[in-house]
């Protein structure tokens, strides 16, 4: 019997010529990611321990994105310990303010490749697998033993893999596949279960879109999620990728779904559950005060792009401010230089820096009492981004930019586009 | 750091909470970086203002399904720990949240049930390694899913850390032998 994609990347990384599902193993990591709400504690737990170096500095990523720049002078004498930290253990892929978040970054880079088992702070650790490694969020104590020891005990989760058939129908998006699986099948999913993808239309998923997908399946319970190599992938890395490790044929599945694009439309995960999803039409004409595209889920050019279509030539509505920030410091100036950006802003858009934003509460855009904003993010907890009385809608960037011109959550389609 | 009790029977007060208790309800956003004696504080406050305020060292949360769900912050079992919380048993657990609750030195213990044998405010008899939880009021007893072995270990040690001291203590040693 085959291996699917999870126990073939784990049983090379535990050394082992076969592990199954449900089995324990200490595993090498291949690249460790921390970002700067943790790598402060980080470096000052490894202190404490009296560790002088860790595994390999070149296997481990440091991200300043969160709190990008700095809101305050505490988070600034923060960024600079884990700068003065970054230095001292001679970290070597150090990224500072501005240059984007962490999981765009480590994949626009090509740090993290199709077969690597990694290991981050963040939970959205699972976008790595819109590349096909093993990607998956851990704390900060267990990143301290990883670290510094390059292992990690994991269970070898059973895998769900759900085929994919049909075309996806344009306002449709791949931010609304992944709202349709969390929708239909709940937040528990794929609870301590890989999610690989599959089917004859799994090739028409672009890489934004596979990273879309990818970094909301932890809204699933998702420990790793999987868009095995494929010509979109090989035409990423310019490489044949012959070594790359793939699912066998004969792979033992726990469960199967199938999910027919061509049925997909806008869709709406509502307040305060990302499993509480419903077609943007049914719930079409609730006033939003803040509009969000950016993220590690959608804020690529591709989805920059989307909500340009709907925003060009038109101003977002006078109740509705609409933030916008894109992935990365690269995304920011593609969607520059193509003009992309010169559109948003024209329409009355504001463009934060590259980095995470008001995405998980921090800064730059929270929200007040009885306030409702649309996003392109990943969570609509309680809370998530200021006031625990404000709701949050997480859609497409198509959806949102329709909802910014309108001033209430809208179907794209209420809004006209230029085809093509 | 408080002593992690799993072989014995843990005796303390319930606090009930309801499914998918996010990472934002258990260590919010706003708090990232603030020192533990303030992130504290709001543990668990959007949903239970007085929480923070009123649990004692020793008392038990119980949730329903999907507990922690979410970030991979470890603030939101550290938080529950610097409050003193015996431990977590809960219908089921989000992944990461599972982990870090362990790796910390946070017994927990995924309980199907649970919700259903204790009312808020009830005293709970838990004995994590042998996944029993018991209602001394009504006498039910339930058993939970047991710790998987290298969990047990990891919480006995008193986290993950204690392992990577342990670690970093026989590097240095094999680095000596051979300098």
């Amino acid at each position: 019997m085959g291996h699917t994609l999870a126990e073939a990347i784990l049983s090379r990384a535990a050394g082992q010529p076969t592990v199954r599902a449900g089995q324990f193993v200490t595993c090498e990591v291949d690249f460790c990611l921390v970002h700067d709400i943790f790598a402060g504690t980080l470096f000052d737990t490894l202190e404490r321990l009296g560790v002088d170096r860790v595994w390999d500095p070149d296997r481990v990523a440091v991200v300043l994105d969160h709190f990008s720049p700095a809101p305050s002078a505490a988070v600034a004498s923060l960024h600079r310990r884990i700068r003065q930290g970054v230095e001292r253990f001679g970290i070597r892929h150090f990224f500072d303010t501005g240059e984007g978040i962490c999981h765009q970054l480590l994949v626009e880079r090509r740090l993290v490749r199709p077969g690597m088992l990694v290991v981050g702070t963040d939970s959205h650790s699972t976008t790595y697998g819109a590349v096909a490694a093993a990607g998956t969020g851990i704390g900060t104590s267990e990143m301290a033993y990883a670290a510094t020891t390059g292992t990690l005990w994991f269970q070898v989760p059973p895998t769900v893999r759900c085929q994919l058939f049909g075309r996806l129908r344009p306002p449709a998006s791949w931010k609304d596949l992944i709202l349709h699986l969390l929708g239909r099948y709940g937040a528990e999913f794929v609870q301590y279960r890989a999610l690989e993808f599959a089917g004859e239309a799994v090739s028409h998923v672009d890489l934004a879109g596979r990273m879309s997908v990818a970094n909301m399946a932890v809204e699933a319970g998702a420990k790793f999620c999987f868009f095995p190599p494929d010509a979109v992938t090989r035409r990423f890395y310019g490489e044949e990728g012959a070594a790359w490790p793939t699912p066998d044929p004969d792979a033992a599945y726990e469960r199967t779904v199938s999910v027919d694009l061509s049925e997909l439309e806008p869709l709406v995960a509502l307040p305060h559950r990302v499993d509480h999803v419903r077609p943007v039409r049914e719930v079409q004409g609730i006033p939003v005060d803040q509009a969000f595209i950016g993220s590690c889920t959608n804020g690529r050019v591709e989805d920059l792009e989307e909500a340009a279509r709907y925003l060009r030539g038109r101003r977002v509505h006078p109740r509705t401010r609409l933030l916008v920030a894109p992935a990365s410091r690269a995304v920011y100036e593609e969607a520059s230089r193509r003009g992309i950006l010169a559109d948003l802003v024209a329409a009355g858009a504001v463009v934060l820096p590259p980095g995470c934003g008001p995405c998980f509460g921090g800064h730059l855009g929270l929200l007040g009492d009885g306030e409702r904003c649309v996003g392109t993010h990943n969570r609509n907890f309680q809370g998530r981004m200021g006031s625990p009385h404000a709701e949050i809608y997480l859609a497409s960037p198509a959806t949102v930019a329709a909802s910014a011109v309108l001033g209430y959550l809208a179907d794209p389609r209420e809004v006209e586009v230029a085809v093509g | 750091m408080a002593e992690v009790r799993l072989r014995e029977v843990v005796r303390g007060r319930v606090w009930k909470f309801g499914d998918d208790i996010s990472t934002d309800l258990l260590a919010p956003g706003a708090y990232a970086v603030a020192p533990l004696e303030e992130r504290k504080r709001h543990v668990l406050e959007t949903v239970r203002p007085e929480f923070p305020r009123q649990v004692r060292p020793g008392d038990v949360v119980v949730a329903g399904r999907n507990f922690g769900c979410g970030s991979s912050r470890e603030t939101a079992p550290e938080g529950l720990r610097a409050l003193g919380v015996a431990c977590v048993v809960a219908e089921s657990f989000a992944r990461i949240f599972f982990r870090n609750a362990v790796a910390l030195g946070l017994p927990v213990l995924p309980c199907p049930g649970v919700s259903e044998l204790f009312e808020d405010g009830d005293e709970a008899e838990v004995v994590v390694a042998e996944a029993r939880v018991r209602n001394p009021l009504t006498g039910t007893e339930l058993r939970g899913q047991p710790l998987p072995p290298v969990m047990v270990e990891i919480l006995e040690a008193g986290g993950i850390l204690e392992r990577l001291r342990a670690w970093n203590a026989r590097r240095g040693q094999t680095n000596a032998g051979r300098g």
